[in-house]
């Protein structure tokens, strides 16, 4: 479905990813895990254009999407959960998802999706009315993740879900991870909690400076020496 | 009343979409000399002059738009600012425009009656801008410009949107100023012009179009009451302003009314509309 050739990225001058090739398969949960810096959000700025790539290619669905506008890449399915939330904060919960359908002008339909993400955030539609920045931290979560798929996406990008959340919503942020992928949604995880990440993943590649060192099952991932003294603390 | 169109105008660029820009006042000389000119010379009607005039302005805020949008914050504003002078320059030295004398001799047309109509339209306009999906986008631009991006809007094209529509309305408001006064000079667009249509914005309300013109109408009408008390206070009005906009900051930064007012009153039609 998204497949990654050779990607070679840069900040000014500095080599942000040095080559990267992955794949993701309809219908998966594929992550991506490493430690800070390795270049994973890179790697997702780079897939929605907010980073265009010095050399290599993105192909989406067949389709070659290499350094289109991000509408267009938006417009072809892929939805970005950006690090770190980013809801608009001074726009009410109701707003923000609004504008994540930005790109849909059929209203009636809009207000199906809109019900839709209130099904899986009941929490989200008490509080449609409240201004998204003085939501809570899971909540606003929550939103960033419902925002994303008011775009109804195809494949879905998310970037450090777990972000400076307690354990326990952690837990049930993937707990709906793993329902929009059953609902069919593809999702393409970038993690920090490599562990939790593994979990709920079916593909994991490790990212080092720029470089993936290792793509495996996750179950694998899992089992590996050297992912085990390295990112989940054994 | 031309100072509420100003301001309402600066509020489209930096109070809604975020764009702090130090040159909006070259907007509103660039439509009044277009105005002037169009009169003198080649004999326009009234309001076919003032509408050209603002669209004089618009085409060169798209001029200025496509280059300068790509700065950030800081470095617009500078940005800005150097257009604002190049041009106040440019007017001082063209034989068109009269050159530092300006121009005289403009029929008097505007009285208050047009002036309120025309801060009408334009707020009235604005408004339709700002309930519709192209506001929506402005203000996500001003919240966070990465997300709005990653929704899939195009960012930089809703930039120069809003700069191009912020130029028109200056401009109109412009050849309402000429029409006024009858003498336009290139310093009465210079950069002090500008800060004060900024103070009105800051004073009133960033991103509160009533705001806005409740800014405008205090920092029009204060310097003639003060002046009244004192001439002293009304010479010194830029150190006046300039301690205001200190204050505000301190005490409060949101303005007089502040652009969250609105919000509430938004949201049921919101809701049942559905989408944007």
């Amino acid at each position: 479905m998204l497949k990654l050739e050779n990607v070679v990225a840069h900040y000014g001058n500095i080599q942000a990813l040095s080559g990267i090739s992955l794949e993701v398969s309809e219908g998966e949960i594929a992550t991506i895990i490493g430690a800070n810096g390795a270049g994973k959000t890179t790697t997702l700025k780079t897939i929605c254009s907010l980073i265009s790539p010095t050399s290599g290619k993105i192909y989406f669905q067949g389709k070659d999407i290499t350094g289109r506008p991000t509408y267009e890449i938006v417009e072809a399915g892929i939805s970005m959960v950006p690090e770190g939330r980013r809801v608009f904060p001074r726009m009410t919960v109701l707003e923000n998802l609004q504008l994540g359908a930005y790109l849909n002008k059929n209203r009636q339909q809009v207000k199906s999706y809109l019900e839709e993400v209130f099904t899986l955030f009941p929490v989200l539609k008490s509080r449609a009315k409240q201004v998204a920045g003085t939501l809570s931290g899971g909540e606003q979560q929550m939103l960033a993740i419902g925002r994303a798929l008011m775009a109804k996406p195809k494949l879905l990008l998310l970037d450090e879900p777990s972000m400076g959340l307690a354990p326990k919503i952690v837990e049930s942020i993937f707990d709906i991870i793993t329902k929009i992928n059953c609902e069919g949604t593809t999702i393409l995880l970038v993690e920090q909690n490599a562990g939790m990440a593994l979990s709920i993943a079916n593909k994991g590649y490790v990212l080092e400076t720029g470089k993936i060192v290792m793509s495996d099952t996750a179950e694998n991932l899992l089992e590996n020496e050297k992912v085990k003294t390295a990112y989940l603390g054994e | 009343m031309i100072n509420s169109i100003l301001a309402v105008s600066l509020n489209l660029i930096t109070g809604y979409t975020g764009q702090l820009s130090l040159g909006h006042a070259t907007f509103m000389g660039l439509g009044a000399y277009a105005a002037t000119l169009f009169t003198l010379k080649l004999h326009f009607p009234f309001l076919a002059a003032l509408i050209a005039g603002a669209l004089v302005a618009a085409f060169f805020g798209f001029i200025i738009g496509v280059p300068t949008l790509r700065l950030k914050g800081d470095y617009l504003a500078i940005a800005t600012l150097g257009f604002g002078e190049i041009t106040k320059n440019i007017l001082m030295n063209l034989k068109i425009t009269g050159g530092p004398m300006g121009l005289r001799g403009i029929p008097k047309v505007t009285n208050v009656y047009i002036a309120a109509v025309a801060l009408f339209l334009v707020i009235f306009s604005l408004n339709r801008i700002m309930n519709s999906r192209v506001g929506k986008s402005f203000i996500a631009i001003r919240e966070d410009e990465l997300a709005a991006e990653a929704m899939g809007i195009n960012t930089t094209q809703f930039k120069i949107l809003a700069f191009i529509i912020g130029a028109f309305y200056a401009g109109l408001a412009g050849g309402l100023y000429a029409f006024l006064f009858r003498y336009i000079n290139p310093k009465d667009f210079g950069f002090m012009k500008s800060i004060e249509i900024l103070c009105m914005v800051v004073l009133g309300g960033m991103g509160n179009t009533y705001g806005a013109v409740l800014g405008a109408f205090i920092i029009t009408i204060l310097p003639e009451l003060l002046r009244s008390v004192s001439p002293v206070i009304a010479q010194y009005r830029m150190v006046f302003y300039g301690l205001l906009l200190v204050i505000m900051m301190i005490v409060r930064p949101q303005g007089i009314m502040s652009a969250q007012a609105l919000e509430k009153k938004k949201y049921k039609s919101s809701l049942e509309k559905g989408g944007l």
